[in-house]
């Protein structure tokens, strides 16, 4: 069942990239997406670690639309860092608990940390991370906790 | 008019991605050390990026060309973040330490929960 | 205003060429080619579009694999000093690589 996934889909990211619908060219397609699937399969014997998801697409939806507007007024912030004419910075390494329990939202979370300017997750230990700000403000642990509540909501809601 | 309203769109989109691409590369020039530098750079390549990917997926309409840029803004999206991360994990590895502030961090550490978990 | 963004991108490169050459650290390099990297991805996508071919966008994902791909062997190798170890068995965090 996997596997015929994993093929269709590789099929079709090829039909999207080539864009050109000839015979030899979709044959072309299908044999190099049986070969991948072929090679991953073999892959899997040495590195057995499918990935499981179990999140909703709405809530991710959400939260990725929520962090676009973050992404956007942390921007703004460093901008006017960078473009003011003496730089004062406030920098400051810090650690960041996290309450995710799969991999995956884990890393979704220490990416949604970089992504946002001004903190960068420099470190991951076993239960929290070292998060490191530029202007570093009281209201940083608050709002990296707030973001932490939303990762956690997307796993725990699709759990439910 | 609809067309009129997308092409303001995407020049509005494409300058400001040009003008945020700027600002980072100017961040680099100007913070005094290696951990602003990271963030300065985490500007371009988020908001930069973004904004160039949205401004070029408007103008090019619907057509293999915007899944194309969809996929180029997905890739980039996540390697942007995982090499800054990685960069910066491989210089604190390499001993380069990041600046801390004394002051407050350990009061207030001590106060909230976190603060027994650590003693 | 494609003009202006091949422009804007050209000027960003420029001064992360400066960077990359003055950079005090070798992090700091690293970090300018990788900016360079993704700004060049956006400046092959941006030329595309000036000169009418839409097919440099191929040219563009590629060299956004490529560009990661590069970084982190290189950031791989300044940690581990080798390539083909399985390194990350010694590796405090086990989500790096």
């Amino acid at each position: 069942m996997r596997t015929i996934f994993t093929t269709l889909t590789l099929f079709a990211l090829w039909l999207l990239m080539s864009g050109v619908y000839k015979p030899l060219v979709i044959g072309l397609g299908v044999a190099s997406a049986v070969l991948a699937v072929y090679v991953e399969k073999r892959m899997n014997f040495i590195d057995n670690s499918p990935l499981k998801l179990n999140v909703s697409l709405y809530r991710m939806f959400k939260y990725f639309a929520w962090l676009h507007v973050e992404i956007a007024k942390s921007n703004w912030a460093v901008t006017k860092l960078i473009l003011s004419p003496n730089i004062k910075l406030r920098q400051n390494l810090f650690e960041v608990p996290f309450t995710q329990k799969s991999d995956f939202c884990e890393a979704m979370f220490a990416n949604s940390i970089t992504l946002t300017p001004g903190t960068i997750t420099v470190e991951v230990e076993p239960d929290h991370f070292m998060v490191h700000a530029l202007a570093y403000t009281d209201e940083h642990d608050d709002a990296l906790a707030d973001m932490d509540r939303r990762v956690t909501e997307i796993e725990t809601g699709a759990a439910q | 008019m609809i067309a009129l309203l997308i092409e303001i769109c995407s020049w509005i989109l494409i300058v400001s991605g040009g003008a945020f691409a700027i600002i980072g590369a100017i961040g680099q020039l100007r913070f005094p050390d290696f951990w602003a530098r990271l963030h300065a750079a985490s500007v371009s390549d988020s908001a930069g990026m973004i904004l160039l990917i949205a401004g070029m997926i408007l103008q090019s309409g619907v057509s293999l060309i915007t899944v194309k840029l969809i996929i180029i803004g997905a890739f980039l999206y996540i390697t942007g973040a995982t090499s800054t991360h990685a960069v910066a994990s491989a210089a604190l590895v390499s001993g380069l330490k990041p600046p801390v502030l004394k002051k407050t961090k350990p009061s207030r550490k001590t106060r909230s929960k976190k603060g027994q978990a650590k003693a | 205003m494609f003009v202006f963004a091949a422009f804007a991108l050209f000027v960003a490169m420029a001064f992360l060429l400066v960077r990359l050459y003055i950079g005090p650290t070798l992090y700091d390099r690293v970090l300018a080619s990788n900016a360079f990297g993704t700004q060049t991805v956006l400046f092959i996508g941006v030329l595309g579009y000036l000169t009418g071919r839409p097919d440099f966008l191929d040219i563009a994902l590629l060299y956004a694999l490529i560009n990661f791909v590069g970084t982190i062997a290189v950031l791989k190798f300044f940690r581990y000093r080798s390539l083909g170890d399985s390194g990350d068995r010694t590796a405090r965090s086990g989500a790096g690589e």
